[in-house]
């Protein structure tokens, strides 16, 4: 970990290519101008074109989930109307009656089997609830995770001892069959299981459960950190003159580990889009007829010998929604601490 | 090395019983009426109240947890009917206890898992040693755009098409079925390759990038160069120095990865329609069947320990330092 005036300084850091004062003709460069360590990042983040080209995707898919009800009103359709049972374009056996899994000018990727629905706009909207319910659980895992990390590392001892068998015992868990087991305990903790669940606290149980068994990875990794951060100079200086436990911790300790926090991140939010997704394609998840990434995969099982078009723009679109963030992650680890080999 | 494996025996022993006692806890004593999560979908007032009998909910929390933990080893006479020694509850929605359903189906699970892991260590593990071999030329990058793309592909996206290409088409492989290694061992074996296969999929990438990296490190330590100064042909000190100071962190990382090898069977399972653990747990939620939940979550969690001090011995043996820690 470098520390912010390291880092400015840096005599061996290249400069970069597209700099106008680096390239002046015949003259040296006039002045060391001093940058944050997140402009260095950002100068070597924009000349990775690999990851710039993820980002945009990424930013793609951020976008249409965002935009997925303007984008279906503008299409046309909704991901609730059986539009193959309304206009008769499913065979008896549920099969959409053009080839191709009935993809024509009027639905882009086809229609459902059996229901008919839209596939399109089904996956948009499936997309948009996929998303959003691992970029909560990311986010409250990241945010819990260095919290407790934090105070584990700065605190050191008993604190430290405690907190961190605790999060043996949780990754002890199985997480797969935590996660199926204990959404439904959790909603009936909030509607007794005679009544309708409403959908949103369903989204908040999938959120939870995700979030419980999800924090343990980052507070281990910034425990580490913590940890010998706290014996540096500079927080020795920072006790010495007097800051509180509270202002080291904010000021001198959170802005050395931004870069972990933001990997962390971006290597975490695939991971629980498809846990998402894994969870309702089992049936565990986000329920029918609420559209969802998983949900597409579930109901393609049934009939992915007949055709298996169904399946396919889901499909393709998870691998390139997994492959751009991952890419993307390995990106950002690269710009932030060039040091790492890959 | 005896006291070592006391330890570990020791220690898993208490984190079972901590996560009984954690998930018991959530299970029958959070939710306001766990009667009426566990007796399935379509119950009347009476069934209601056998089963509160039943679990003896009208006890404290701590007395129904030992009746619980202790009918395990004992056995249990339940007002709904006698349960025998591994006693792990009993099931309204089969109205039997719920110990022989489990016992019919984790063959499955288990078969699939270490299927699934002996096939990704050997595919993932060669992968990486492969690269790290041919360092920089075109195998390490054919190797980790392969790893890439396996990271980024879903057990229930491939299921399908592998079943689809492998099986309906080319009829390669079995399309995979339930083992029952009893009274037909081999069919058992032939009906585990594609669904293995295809779970294993998803690991490959992190083997291949870890033993790469951790080979490329090994091959610049002191004691390799020694190895090579003393004349030793360079295969011999890759596979037979580098290789065994790389597999004690492999070892570890398979350690921590068993808990996701166990998630990736159960989606391998639905996908495949197989009858094991993960399908079961996934039934029990939609038939709100607390105890066999309840069960099958322990009887995964006691697999995913108990396999952690298989790991940590087989780590003994690689790395003879830990047999003092």
């Amino acid at each position: 970990m470098t520390s912010p005036t390291q880092a400015a300084t840096e005599p061996s850091d290249p400069v970069p290519a597209g700099d106008p004062s680096a390239t002046v003709a015949g003259t040296p460069v006039a002045e060391l101008v001093g940058r944050s360590p997140g402009q260095l990042a950002w100068v070597r983040f924009k000349r990775d074109r690999v990851g710039i080209a993820c980002a945009l995707t990424v930013i793609g898919f951020i976008l249409v989930a965002l935009a997925a009800p303007l984008i279906s009103k503008l299409y046309g359709k909704d991901p609730y109307q059986l539009y193959g049972q309304d206009r008769g374009l499913l065979n008896s056996y549920g099969i959409p009656l053009k080839p191709n899994g009935g993809i024509d000018s009027d639905f882009w990727f086809g229609i459902e089997p059996n229901l008919g629905r839209d596939v399109f706009t089904l996956l948009i909207y499936g997309i948009r609830t996929s998303l959003f319910i691992a970029l909560a659980v990311t986010l409250v895992s990241v945010a819990v995770g260095v919290l407790i990390g934090l105070v584990q590392g700065y605190m050191h001892g008993k604190v430290d001892y405690f907190v961190g068998r605790f999060s043996d015992l949780m990754l002890s868990f199985p997480q797969q069959l935590f996660f199926i087991a204990f959404t439904p305990v959790i909603i009936a903790l909030f509607v007794s299981p005679r009544d309708e669940e409403p959908t949103y606290l369903r989204v908040v149980a999938l959120i939870l459960v995700q979030f419980l068994l999800g924090w343990m990875s980052v507070g281990r990794l910034v425990r580490a950190q913590i940890l010998s951060l706290r014996e540096r100079e500079f927080i020795e200086a920072a006790r010495l003159s007097g800051a509180s436990n509270w202002r080291i911790i904010r000021k001198e300790l959170l802005p050395n580990i931004w870069s972990t926090i933001l990997v962390q991140f971006t290597l975490l939010l695939p991971v629980n889009v498809t846990a998402e997704a894994g969870l309702s394609y089992l049936g565990v998840g986000v329920l029918p007829p609420t559209p969802d990434w998983g949900l597409l995969f579930q109901s393609g099982a049934n009939y992915f010998e007949s055709d298996i078009t169904f399946m396919f723009f889901p499909g393709i679109a998870m691998v390139i929604f997994v492959v751009a963030f991952n890419l993307l992650g390995d990106s950002v680890r690269d710009a932030i601490d060039p040091k790492t080999v890959r | 090395m005896l006291r070592f494996l006391a330890r570990r025996l020791l220690g898993a022993a208490v984190i079972l019983l901590l996560i009984s006692a954690i998930t018991y806890f959530l299970f029958f004593f959070l939710p306001s009426d766990p009667a009426l999560l566990s007796c399935g979908k379509n119950c009347d007032p009476q069934n209601v109240a056998l089963i509160r009998k039943n679990l003896g909910l009208d006890l404290p929390i701590w007395t129904q947890y030992w009746n619980f933990m202790s009918g395990i080893f004992t056995g249990r006479h339940l007002p709904a009917g006698n349960c025998p020694a591994p006693c792990f509850g009993y099931s309204f929605a089969d109205q039997q206890p719920v110990w022989p359903t489990i016992a019919d189906r984790y063959p499955t699970t288990l078969t699939l898992a270490v299927g699934g892991a002996a096939t990704f260590l050997t595919v993932g593990v060669g992968l990486g040693l492969i690269s790290a071999w041919q360092q920089g030329k075109f195998f390490d990058r054919f190797a980790s755009a392969i790893s890439l793309l396996g990271n980024s592909v879903q057990i229930y996206f491939i299921g399908p098409i592998a079943i689809l290409v492998l099986s309906t088409n080319l009829h390669l492989l079995n399309r995979g079925h339930d083992v029952d290694w009893a009274n037909a061992p081999l069919s058992s074996v032939t009906g585990m390759i594609l669904p293995s296969l295809v779970m294993s999929v998803i690991f490959w990438s992190n083997y291949s990038r870890q033993t790469r990296s951790l080979m490329v490190e090994q091959m610049s330590e002191e004691h390799i160069r020694a190895a090579r100064a003393k004349g030793l042909s360079e295969r011999y000190v890759f596979m037979r120095y580098a290789l065994r100071g790389a597999m004690a962190s492999i070892v570890t990382i398979f350690g921590v990865d068993l808990s996701a090898v166990l998630g990736g069977a159960i989606i391998t399972e639905v996908t495949f329609g197989l009858h094991g653990l993960g399908s079961l747990s996934v039934q029990a939620v939609l038939r709100s069947d607390l105890p066999l939940e309840m069960a099958v979550m322990l009887i995964g969690a006691t697999i995913i320990v108990c396999s952690n001090i298989v790991i940590d011995t087989l780590y003994a043996f690689i790395d003879p330092r830990m047999r003092l820690a």
